[in-house]
């Protein structure tokens, strides 16, 4: 019966969405008040009918209603209650209903929220997540319900992909959907500013918090899923530059640059048709990443999410979006006023930069991503492109963005002083040469990690002294600074705190990529091994039985000088149901770095230990967590609460 | 001229749009790799028959006639759900298949070949799975078809489907057999 009621919802949530498009276009466009607050009632209800829906499924799966396909194929009786619940997301259906749900999360939220906006503007936003809502309904009604039923219902599922049994990928999914849905909210704004015709500073204040928003949930969604990889596949790599990373990394870019020049609109209130350009581009890149996920049309490591029978529907959802989107751009962008002049060394022209560097990022992630396919299609060639690719071109774009990241900040709006600059560089340049004859004094092998780490000081330092400077300090006594620190808006912190965590996530990246140690080889139960200074030795193997795998696991205890006297169990599970084996690493975390075992392959005369001590790996993930922090105390900030409904009365 | 700028996104957009288009057709396996080995003499190789023991060289591959090389074990459960469509194409093709059992154990590989029948003329195996790193098999099965001067015509990886068998291998092995 509940799973009835789900069913009806969700016919009923397309039914709404429909209205909510139709009435919230129309309305705006005739100016017609009552049908504008139709559009926005709908929005709530279509909120509300997906929410039941979800709910409906969620609770199939959580009592193992073996009647459901979706549940029978994705689930089993034993499995732990944390992965049943997982499960409603764990597969093709569930996912796109947990996005639908998500994206009409947003509508309603510029309902409820949205009511300082222009009321034209605020309809046409509710209109095109209308519009976006329905797309991807009809697409779920027509080939992807989740409440198929089987008769007869089997006694026990199939069981989920034993990798995605885990708590990381429990909530990977749920977060990069919220981050490449929360890009909607951009990319109805920048579709409702080309219908209305005109960009301004409030505008800009509006955009801002909710790709901010959108931007947390896909930088912790990306960190997340990487360190699932890390942790959960065993090859102690983070990053494979795999189409899937790829096509989340992208929106994630360009969802950056976004950031910044929606700053440049909100204060000068210039680069809007290249502002709008990155928000519909932002979204589409989140469109076309979905489908590239469940179409299969590359391969990839994240095979278990694909159905090529669905793709041509996605792809008809993606020419109208997107094509229809860009053609609205080419027709009203060039009609929109071009923002003042800008001078080279300025605020705004430091925030050009960034944009130009980090389009031309995405560029090149997404010439490597989608070259083989063109390429194939022209002549039938097979090519791969992997991680040599990225390192001659995306690591070179990189360099020169974080050069740029430790001067802008220090840069004033409209026209900076090139003396004044030089002198406060001065300083940041003394310190990063100190860090990098550090670094050297380490390591004099090699150069590279010498430089990386050095920009990461560059950054780092330039950030810490902006803010010095902002607060007084060193003119101004010690006491007072600390008001003055006080009084400085969030934004500021959360700005100081994201540049800071990016750099602490590159010192991460350059420590483990160069300063790695790694022994792979035959052991047999009491053989010992030195890696990196620690003293590993295996003692013994054990089997045992998990709630529905069966594990085997080495004990190997680890001693070192100044760290030690412990034991490490790495495992291999073999899941029965689905006949699949997955690794367990065992990691033990310290400040310079982590210490990894995996377990290969038994043989005969003993077992294939993987050793490794992956350097400064730690920094990374702290990295990415104070990106996530900076951006939540960025988004806290008072003037987004309050002044932006505020400016939205005053047009 | 400066409209012109506003619509290269969306001509770009045309050209990936189509590109997918394409890509997404149902003949188009993104996972499939084209071996270097075609129309290149097979790798030497020297293997102990499962059976007898006597070494076979790769010279049993140039007798004039074509014939499939099929590499299997009986760990691998898609080497199974292919097994019947080889003897089909051993009978009605007239075709001699060389199986190879691969980082298989002798005993293993042959009490699962008594148990679901050997449709292999000759069969030989890789313990060490050397060989199978020569002929480029990144995952078992895999299927080769050997023209008759003991050249590579064709590479299958994965199993052998009644599709596929149809489509793409048949027609290979009747055009060779003329």
């Amino acid at each position: 019966m509940i799973n009835e009621i789900g069913h009806f919802a969700l016919v009923l949530a397309l039914g709404l969405a429909a209205a909510q498009a139709l009435f919230s276009l129309l309305g705006a466009a005739q100016r017609n008040l009552t049908w504008m607050t139709i559009g926005r009632r709908a929005a709530y209800l279509q909120f509300f009918a997906l929410t039941l829906s979800f709910a409906a499924l969620t609770k199939a799966f959580l009592v193992s209603d073996f009647s459901l396909l979706v549940v029978a194929e994705n689930s089993h009786s034993a499995k732990p209650l944390i992965f049943k619940f997982a499960g409603v997301w764990g597969n093709h259906e569930g996912s796109i209903l947990l996005w639908v749900l998500i994206l009409a999360l947003f509508g309603a939220a510029v309902s409820r929220f949205g009511r300082g906006l222009p009321t034209t503007l605020q309809a046409r936003v509710i209109g095109v997540q209308g519009l976006i809502g329905l797309g991807f309904l009809a697409f779920i009604v027509a080939t992807s319900d989740p409440f198929v039923r089987i008769f007869p219902a089997p006694l026990d599922g199939r069981d989920l992909n034993p990798l995605l049994q885990d708590i990381g990928l429990a909530i990977h999914p749920p977060m990069l959907y919220l981050g490449y849905v929360g890009f909607s909210m951009a990319f109805a704004f920048a579709i409702a500013a080309l219908l209305e015709g005109r960009v301004d500073a409030a505008w800009g204040r509006w955009v801002r918090p909710w790709t901010l928003v959108a931007w947390i949930f896909l930088t912790g969604g990306i960190s997340l899923g990487s360190w699932w990889a890390y942790y959960e596949l065993g090859w102690g790599g983070w990053w494979f530059w795999d189409p899937v990373e790829n096509v989340s990394f992208m929106p994630w870019l360009t969802g950056t640059a976004l950031l910044h020049s929606a700053i440049v609109v909100e204060k000068r209130e210039a680069l809007r048709s290249w502002t709008i350009l990155l928000a519909i581009l932002t979204f589409s890149l989140s469109l076309i990443g979905t489908f590239i996920v469940r179409s299969g049309l590359l391969t990839s490591v994240h095979a278990f999410a694909v159905d090529p029978e669905r793709g041509v529907f996605i792809l008809l959802l993606l020419a109208i979006a997107i094509g229809g989107s860009l053609l609205l751009f080419a027709w009203r962008a060039p009609d929109m006023k071009g923002g003042g002049l800008f001078a080279p060394i300025s605020r705004e022209g430091g925030l050009l930069l960034n944009n130009l560097l980090l389009a031309t990022a995405t560029a090149t992630v997404f010439i490597g991503t989608l070259y083989p396919l063109i390429i194939e299609a022209i002549n039938g060639a097979k090519i791969s492109i992997g991680p040599p690719f990225y390192n001659q071109t995306f690591v070179p774009i990189m360099l020169p963005l974080l050069v740029a990241m430790g001067i802008g900040p220090l840069l004033p709006w409209k026209r900076g002083d090139m003396a004044k600059l030089a002198g406060r560089l001065k300083l940041v340049l003394l310190l990063t040469l100190f860090v990098m004859g550090l670094v050297y004094w380490q390591d004099r092998e090699q150069l590279w990690p010498m430089f990386g780490i050095g920009l990461a000081a560059w950054v780092i330092i330039s950030a810490l002294l902006e803010l010095a400077n902002r607060v007084g300090l060193p003119k101004v006594s010690v006491g007072n600074a600390w008001q003055r620190a006080k009084g400085l808006p969030r934004a500021a912190y959360g700005m100081t705190l994201a540049h800071i965590g990016l750099a602490v996530a590159v010192i991460g990246m350059v420590g483990s990529s160069f300063w790695t140690e790694e022994f792979i080889g035959l052991m047999k139960p009491g053989d010992s091994q030195e890696v990196a200074g620690y003293h590993f030795k295996l003692e013994k193997m054990e089997a045992f039985q998990g709630p529905n795998y069966q594990a085997r696991r080495a004990v190997v205890t680890v001693n070192a000088s100044d760290d030690g006297g412990y034991v490490m169990k790495p495992e291999q599970r073999l899941y029965p149901v689905r006949k699949q084996n997955t690794t367990e690493a065992a990691i033990r975390t310290t400040f310079l770095g982590d210490v990894y075992v995996t377990l290969g392959e038994v043989q005969k005369d003993g077992v294939v230990l993987r050793i490794s001590f992956r350097s400064l790996i730690p920094w990374l993930w702290m990295g990415a967590l104070l990106l996530v922090l900076g951006g939540l105390l960025s988004l806290s900030d008072r003037r987004v609460r309050v002044a932006a409904p505020a400016a939205g009365k005053r047009t | 001229m400066r409209r012109f700028f506003f619509f290269a996104p969306i001509v770009l957009f045309i050209v990936l749009l189509a590109a997918m288009l394409w890509g997404l057709n149902s003949e188009r396996d993104p996972g499939a790799l084209p071996s270097t080995l075609i129309g290149k003499p097979t790798p030497e190789f020297s293997l102990p028959d499962l059976h007898t023991e006597e070494t076979v060289g790769s010279s049993i591959l140039t007798d004039g006639k074509p014939k499939i090389v099929n590499f299997f074990a009986s760990w691998c459960i898609p080497c199974l759900a292919e097994h019947p469509l080889l003897f089909g194409l051993a009978k009605e093709q007239e075709i001699q298949i060389v199986g190879i059992a691969w980082k298989n154990k002798p005993d293993e590989a042959k009490a699962w070949l008594e148990k679901h029948g050997n449709p292999y003329r000759t069969t030989l195996y890789d313990l060490p799975g050397r060989t199978g790193i020569d002929w480029g098999v990144y995952g078992i099965p895999e299927t080769f078809i050997i023209d008759g001067k003991g050249k590579v015509a064709l590479r299958h990886a994965g199993p052998i489907t009644p599709d596929i068998l149809s489509k793409k291998l048949i027609p290979l092995l009747e055009g060779l057999q003329q």
